[in-house]
């Protein structure tokens, strides 16, 4: 290099400051050529990632729990939602079978409803084999008096009003009816299981949040280790922003490597359980089953957590940087 | 008013630290552009604290400044940036980033200012060669000696051809015959329209570069022995 030759940068700049602004972003990305980084990069050997792996881990468990639920819900909703049971309980065979025949002929001229079946007297006694037996008329002369079940569905949710206009049309003919919407006797358990979908709601938001405060305590112990990189990098005329992405890439790194392995861990285990309650043969728990779209959703819970980190450190750095000079 | 080829003006600055007394009062002067400024006086009289203000590290306690045409004190912070990559400093403490080579720590300046990567390379290894490291790019700095880390400072701080350099001590930890080369290479600069600012308390150096004004401070007070401050500025003899 002869004597005034030192300013190859000068010549090599190419436009003024306006330009080398734009370029800033691709500069940054490469701030360390041959692998070096600005911020010191722990990747997976550092407490982050594991953090953010349990995180995920937790949240897409939870999701799935959510998601499980309300599948569940919604299939047993749409079942028996317009579903009204009428129970014609009358001691005496001939008179309840008339009862029952009588009381299909006026549900089936009303308007609202879409179809109905009167349970067979074989259905019925199936029903109550398990605790009696078969063979109760022949041992005893005369049949237990089990009331005849007529199975209605509605067009839409049954009301109170269709409710009772069904009672207004058997009141006559079938003094001896009673009528239940299906939805009534089942909504305690509806509400429970709502009230577990709301937690498992609840906690993917608490974990969320949980994620972001990890990320906060994260990012402030980063720039208090790298304060003076920091302010070497200020001092020659870095900015906040290009800071901040500094921070924010190296959290980005973390989470990613940390949610696809928390991804990972609750993979197995929802699918361990799912093995588990499909092998228990119960409807409602069957209906639970996940689709497409819950798979997806939880496929996107790392990519979200990422984001959510990525964000988290870029608000807070740039909130410390600002009490600096 | 902005005087003719003014690059920085102090106004009545003074500077204080928590509630201790002032270690800078009433600093009032303007260096121009293109001029070869010593700032010398005793440990303690306030070199670094004017060099601090100066590359933008702290504001003054009370007083102006105007850097480049630019109110400094009233800047909002988002420009800041904007000033201090007109300005190359060089650390008393090197500052170099521990964990980035030599290479990379001179190439940062380039980098921040959003030089495209293949543009760096050729500058980075003239100046590292210039100052003797071209076998020391890949050097961490621990493992550097004091002098080739403050050369590596030096090639930090000067690689953007900044408008003003603004140097403490830069001598300090390099040998005689490495000294003068590092003081020719700010002449060099200093020739090419660089302003620059060198605190130091050898008074060897300053003879090495009969152009130069000089500053003295004492006890944060500054004095005017060569005319530096006044406007227009004595001529060099």
């Amino acid at each position: 290099m002869s004597g005034d030759d030192i300013s190859g940068a000068g010549r090599s700049r190419r436009g003024g400051e306006q330009g080398a602004g734009s370029r800033w972003s691709w500069g940054w990305r490469r701030l360390g050529v041959r692998g070096a980084e600005l911020i010191p990069q722990t990747r997976m050997s550092g407490p982050m990632p594991w953090v953010i792996a349990i995180m995920v881990a937790m949240t897409a468990i939870a999701l799935a729990a959510g998601l499980a639920l309300g599948n569940a819900i919604s299939s047993a909703r749409a079942e028996i939602e317009g579903g009204v049971t009428i129970q014609v309980i009358e001691p005496r065979d001939d008179i309840r079978a008339r009862e029952a025949a009588a009381a299909v002929e006026a549900i089936k001229r009303l308007p609202h409803v879409a179809g109905l079946r009167q349970v067979p007297q074989a259905e019925l006694d199936a029903l109550i084999e398990p605790w009696l037996g078969t063979g109760i008329a022949a041992a005893t002369g005369a049949a237990i008096p089990v009331p005849s079940l007529i199975d209605v569905r509605l067009k839409g949710p049954a009301t109170p009003q269709q409710l009772g206009a069904i009672e207004q049309a058997i009141a006559r003919v079938a003094p001896s009816a009673k009528v239940d919407a299906q939805s009534t006797w089942l909504k305690p358990v509806f509400d429970a299981m709502v009230s577990l979908q709301v937690l498992s709601i609840s906690l993917v938001v608490l974990l969320a949040g949980a994620l972001a405060a990890a990320v906060l305590l994260a990012a402030r112990s980063a720039l208090g280790a790298n304060r003076d990189v920091i302010e070497i990098v200020h001092l020659l005329g870095g900015t906040d922003t290009q800071v901040a992405r500094v921070f924010q890439r190296s959290i980005g790194y973390d989470a990613a490597g940390g949610g696809t392995v928390g991804l990972a861990l609750a993979m197995v285990v929802i699918l361990s359980l799912g093995r588990r309650f499909a092998s228990l043969g119960a409807g409602l728990v069957d209906s639970g089953a996940l689709v497409w779209s819950d798979w997806l959703l939880l496929a996107l819970v790392p990519l979200l957590s990422t984001l959510l980190a990525m964000l988290t450190a870029r608000l807070t750095v740039l909130h410390a940087l600002r009490k600096m000079l | 008013m902005i005087a003719d080829g003014e690059i920085v003006h102090f106004d009545n600055v003074g500077l204080r630290y928590g509630t201790e007394r002032e270690v800078l009062s009433d600093l009032t002067f303007t260096l121009f552009a293109g001029r070869f400024y010593f700032l010398t006086g005793a440990s303690g009289a306030g070199k670094t604290s004017l060099l601090r203000l100066l590359y933008l590290a702290q504001r003054p306690s009370r007083g102006a400044i105007r850097m480049f045409g630019t109110d400094a004190i009233t800047l909002p912070r988002s420009r800041l940036p904007g000033l201090r990559r007109r300005i190359g400093v060089v650390f008393q403490d090197f500052r170099l980033i521990p964990h980035l080579s030599a290479f990379d720590n001179v190439a940062l300046p380039l980098r921040v200012a959003g030089h495209q990567e293949r543009d760096i390379g050729g500058p980075v290894r003239d100046i590292l060669e210039w100052v003797g490291l071209s076998d020391k790019m890949d050097a961490r700095p621990a493992t550097l000696s004091g002098g080739e880390q403050q050369r590596v400072a030096i090639a930090r701080a000067v690689i953007a051809r900044p408008a003003i350099l603004v140097a403490d001590e830069p001598t300090g930890n390099v040998d005689s015959e490495m000294a003068l080369k590092l003081l020719r290479l700010f002449e060099m600069l200093n020739r090419q329209g660089t302003t620059v600012v060198v605190a130091t308390h050898d008074l060897d150096l300053l003879r090495k570069v009969p152009d130069s004004l000089i500053m003295r401070l004492d006890r944060g007070r500054l004095a005017d022995p060569t005319g530096a401050l006044r406007y227009p500025p004595r001529r060099p003899s």
